[in-house]
């Protein structure tokens, strides 16, 4: 069931496909020394390279070359032992060299494929066309004075990598989940923050709409979008800008636009001629990117577990359905918790306390997976409690509760509010017959068919026995003593 | 004997001895400098004040029996090296109030040896050119005449000032950069020993960029056991420059009494051009006896793509100018020229601050990288660059060494050569294809022609191996006994 | 290839740098000579050669991740011929 758009002339399928620009997590720049911390007083973060004053020369970051690999494995892809650097010449006031150094026809990483999931629960592969490494930008702000643009060159410099996916997206929906994949991944990997509010991840758009089974169409090109939703949004709002566009008669123009949240439209971005000669040459200031074999091998052999290898896992090891496994890996620490936590335990039974309670408490009380409201090792203690039919389900609800406003341990609590579970089988068979004999009534209807009637009963007994009845034990019983 | 007369060898031994001082020595430059340079047009900027500082720190180290060849020794500095606290404007005025914040790792470590800087030496403006005329500070004046003619000829380029400054005496020795030629034929014009090292073995931290894969920093002295000296001291591995070589520097003055006996002299064909002048023929034919007389093996080779050198090099190093030159833009730093936008202001900037030749080179090197036309241009040209570079390779299969004149011409009138830029281009044409292919050459003072100019003899050398270059230079050095000076000098 | 006054134009304009009508023509003839100069690079054979990018043939150096630079913005900002607090300041840019 594939997203078409309605137009006068019929469906139109669109074609999308994603540059995602990923600030690398390290601790100085791609060529200079200085700090690449976001933050930072004006200009403070920022050497003579970056400022790109004369006779300044690069010098490469290993840890950014290494971060570019890490990400292309992560992305199952091709990692390129020779790759080469390139000046991309143009001027801009926050681009002090009037170049930037990136890499044109040899990227450090080649092809690869991403697994997104829907919202139905499909899978679709999309293909990654390369991983590049390129400067970052300094930021020049236009509303600090009224007739000038100032230039903050903190940013400038710091390590990309430009990630490009084939054209493979086809609809606003494919578009954020391939987004929020790419993002999962370079978090787990430690090699991109992902955050798209504060700049380190941001999203070049390609959109194209065409009638199915064409040739592609033109594409524009919508530039800097910082959100996922405003992603997912702005490809529906140009996909029918173009529709329009073709079905007036026009012809779409290839040009780059921005996406304006406020309009919730696209807008062409003004004096761009000529921006697409860019006079890329190799960069003489650098020599070829040459990596060992051996290199990427100890960085393969040292790369954390990625989502969908611990999805599966989970899976496989903890007994979990598909979905409920996907709520937990959605980030590295939620799945280190889970796993603290079922280590050892029922794992379909840690997950359902976590996908439930759990993440409910979490939201409830504003807190995160680092700062939880309860410790792994107390939700554990619950469980095990659980496990070992010291209380019931219906109870340790309860005990969570007084967990999370109190701090306690669920031993603790149990103990002090007497809520074991009464497995006493003669305790239950009294609560049993006490509660059929005051509905004699229902117990007739219940022979004569209303079957329903039977959890009326159960649920009189657990009330009967404060919730502290072993649910199991309390069916057997009912079950017998109906007859 | 005036102290015009010592050489940075002779000064250093006459400093050691404690013979001379060094405010001494700086003080009769700094006084020459104030007598000459207001006609020469050597420097830009001079600093004397700043030379006796230095001075006085140099008699220091002498004094605690500290010091090295090249303590006291008062040098000129081509402008295009960032000297921190002093104005540096690579003879451009879009850098006239431009004062860098740091210091170029090749004067760093000639600071760092004792040196002392007299001043900024003039050049063609960011090192585009060979005569020096397109400095936006004036012209320079070669101090050697032709005989019997007042007429003011060129001294070479782009380190003009650089040659001038030396071979008039107003500094010892002198720091050059070589793009295409640019130390190599300002010597032969000026009568100077220059070498340009190995593509890699001088830093390029902290010299303002022109070429990046054919700029080198080298030295330009009176001789060549002076240009050794300086060579020790400016050479060395810099992890600052990522083209820089990881190579230990040898000391390059235990090259000078190598003697040549058993080397292989290589003669190629190619640069026997035809229309080139007699007299330099001439002097290329005695330079091959000096070096069979002193036992070396003359060998005949061919360097096949020889004409195609300047073309080469006028696509490749204006295309990498056009984006080196791309930072001076009025907003960092330079001169600025308001306008209504952004892009107004760029335009008016780089037109006003940028002499017509640099434009010339931006505009050509943007047009051969631009979109059509890169395949055709800059990617054929990089290719030629490699046929010419295995020239080279297979020429030293066969020979350890190659001798060739330096410059078509000798020094030429201010004024001359200005009917289109190619004719200018073509005093390049014996050096550039050293420079493309990264290969160390040496210029030598090797005699004079019949109007009483000097010429100069290259010598060019595998990579890595000055070496040699040194040893046949030194060779031809001793043969040619050349000690012709010329009359605008410091007595 | 012969440049005509409109490449003349647009290429002062890829460079950024005004030009005005009477030195367009002179640059067109002076850069025309130079480009008919370099022509002579077609009658080269190039059949699998490589292009050569620099004398030295190295691999990349690569530096360790240790921030060694920064926090000099006075010396950053010293000769900016506009300077508004710690920023760089030009003509308004409106996107």
């Amino acid at each position: 069931m594939s997203y078409m758009l309605e137009g006068r002339t019929g469906a139109w399928e669109v074609v999308v496909g994603l540059e995602i620009h990923a600030q690398v997590i390290s601790q100085s720049k791609l060529f200079s020394g200085a700090s690449a911390t976001y933050g930072g007083a004006p200009n403070a973060h920022v050497s003579f390279v970056d400022a790109g004053f004369p006779g300044m020369l690069p010098v490469i970051n290993q840890e950014c070359v290494a971060q570019a690999v890490r990400t292309g494995l992560g992305l199952k892809a091709e990692i390129n032992l020779f790759s080469r650097f390139d000046r991309k010449n143009y001027f801009y006031a926050d681009l002090p060299n009037g170049y930037q150094i990136s890499q044109f026809a040899h990227p450090i990483v080649g092809t690869g494929v991403v697994e997104i999931e829907l919202q139905d629960g499909t899978l679709k592969n999309i293909g990654i066309t390369r991983l590049h490494l390129e400067q970052d930008a300094g930021k020049s702000m236009h509303d600090q004075h009224a007739s000038k643009s100032v230039i903050d060159l903190n940013r400038a410099g710091v390590a990309l990598m430009e990630i490009v996916s084939e054209p493979d997206i086809r609809s606003p929906e494919e578009a954020g989940a391939y987004l929020r994949k790419i993002r999962q991944i370079v978090r787990y990997l430690g090699t991109c923050d992902g955050n798209m509010e504060e700049g380190s991840m941001r999203a070049d758009v390609n959109v194209s709409v065409r009638k199915p089974g064409e040739e592609f169409r033109t594409r524009c090109e919508i530039k800097n979008v910082n959100s996922v939703r405003f992603v997912m949004h702005a490809v529906e709002a140009e996909a029918l800008r173009q529709i329009e566009v073709w079905e007036s008669g026009g012809e779409v123009v290839q040009e780059t636009r921005l996406y304006d949240p406020s309009k919730g439209e696209t807008r062409s971005m003004r004096s761009k001629e000529d921006a697409h000669d860019y006079r890329y040459f190799p960069e003489p200031d650098l020599l070829p990117l040459i990596l060992e074999q051996e290199f990427v091998n100890a960085l393969a052999a040292k790369l954390p577990e990625l989502p969908d290898e611990k999805r599966r896992r989970f899976c496989e090891e903890y007994g979990i359905p598909f979905y409920d496994a996907g709520v937990l890996v959605a980030d590295q620490a939620t799945a280190d918790f889970y796993e603290t936590v079922a280590k050892g335990r029922d794992g379909k039974l840690t997950s359902n306390w976590m996908s439930g309670d759990f993440f409910a408490a979490m939201n409830r009380s504003g807190k995160s997976i680092e700062n939880p409201p309860v410790s792994a090792a107390d939700f554990g203690a619950l469980l095990d409690l659980i496990s070992d039919k010291t209380i019931n389900g219906r109870i340790a609800k309860d005990v969570f509760e007084e967990m999370v406003e109190t701090g306690k341990a669920p031993a603790a609590i149990v103990e002090e509010k007497g809520l074991r579970q009464v497995t006493d089988t003669g305790a239950i068979d009294d609560a049993v017959t006490k509660v059929l004999e005051a509905n004699q009534d229902k117990v007739a209807e219940y022979k004569s068919g209303k079957d329903k009637l039977f959890g009326f009963f159960v649920g009189q007994v657990m009330k009967a026995m404060a919730g502290k009845g072993n649910p199991a034990l309390v069916n057997e019983a009912v079950k017998k003593q109906l007859g | 004997m005036s102290i015009f007369d010592l050489t940075i060898a002779e000064a250093g031994k006459k400093l050691a001895a404690k013979e001379i001082s060094a405010v001494e020595l700086t003080t009769a430059y700094n006084d020459a400098v104030a007598a000459l340079n207001p006609r020469l047009n050597a420097y830009i900027t001079v600093t004397p004040e700043l030379a006796l500082t230095q001075a006085k720190a140099a008699d220091a180290r002498i004094a605690a029996g500290q010091a090295g060849p090249l303590t006291g020794i008062p040098l000129a500095m081509k402008d295009l090296f960032c000297t921190e606290g002093v104005r540096t404007t690579a003879a451009s005025k879009i850098l006239e109030p431009f004062i860098p914040p740091y210091e170029s790792t090749v004067s760093a470590q000639l600071l760092a040896a004792g040196a002392v800087i007299l001043g900024k030496a003039n050049l063609d403006e960011f090192a585009m050119g060979s005569s020096n005329i397109t400095s936006g500070y004036g012209p320079v004046e070669n101090p050697w005449k032709r005989n019997g003619s007042d007429a003011k000829l060129v001294p070479g380029g782009s380190s003009g000032g650089s040659a001038a400054a030396v071979s008039a005496r107003l500094a010892l020795g002198a720091t050059g950069t070589d793009t295409g030629g640019s130390i190599r034929q300002p010597a032969a014009f000026t009568g100077l020993a220059g070498i340009k090292p190995t593509y890699g073995r001088c830093s390029r931290y902290g010299i303002v960029a022109f070429a990046s894969s054919l700029d080198q920093a080298g030295p330009m002295a009176r001789n060549v056991e002076d240009c050794a000296i300086l060579l020790n001291a400016m050479a060395g591995f810099d992890a600052k420059d990522s083209t820089s070589a990881e190579r230990a520097v040898p000391d390059f003055t235990k090259a000078l009494t190598k003697g040549v006996k058993g080397l292989r002299i290589g003669i190629p064909a190619e640069y026997r051009l035809e229309g080139t002048n007699p007299e330099i023929l001439a002097l290329w034919d005695k330079g091959i006896e000096w070096l069979q007389a002193q036992g070396a093996e003359i060998v005949e080779i061919s360097l096949p793509h020889t004409k195609y050198g300047l073309a080469v090099y006028y696509i490749v190093a204006p295309a990498e100018a056009s984006s080196n030159l791309a930072r001076y833009d009025g907003v960092r730093f330079g001169a600025r020229v308001d306008g209504v936008d952004l892009i107004d202001m760029y335009e008016r900037t780089r037109a006003a601050g940028f002499g017509p030749e640099v434009k010339r080179r931006i505009m050509i090197g943007t047009y051969v990288l631009s979109h059509g036309y890169y395949d055709a241009y800059y990617l054929k040209a990089q290719k030629v660059r490699n046929l010419i570079l295995r020239d080279f390779t297979n020429a030293f299969d066969k020979v350890d060494a190659i001798l060739t004149p330096t410059a078509p011409s000798a020094a030429f009138g201010l004024g001359e050569k200005m009917d289109d830029p190619v004719t200018m281009y073509l005093n390049d044409v014996f050096t550039v294809p050293a420079s493309l292919a990264g290969v160390p050459a040496m210029s030598v003072p090797a005699g004079l022609n019949a109007e009483g100019l000097p010429l100069g003899l290259q010598v060019i050398g595998k990579h890595f191996d000055e070496e040699t270059v040194f040893a046949v230079s030194a060779a031809i050095e001793r043969a040619a006994g050349f000690s012709a000076l010329p009359d605008v000098r410091a007595k | 290839m012969s440049l005509d006054a409109a490449t003349v134009r647009r290429i002062a304009k890829l460079a950024r740098i005004r030009v005005d009508d009477a030195e367009v023509e002179t640059l067109r003839t002076e850069l025309n000579a130079i480009l008919g100069y370099v022509e002579q690079l077609g009658e080269v054979d190039v059949e699998g050669v490589e292009p050569l990018s620099g004398g030295a043939q190295m691999a990349l150096r690569q530096r360790a991740d240790v921030v060694t630079d920064g926090e000099i913005a006075e010396k950053i900002l010293a000769n900016a011929p506009d300077r508004n607090e710690n920023f760089f300041a030009v003509p308004k840019v409106v996107e």
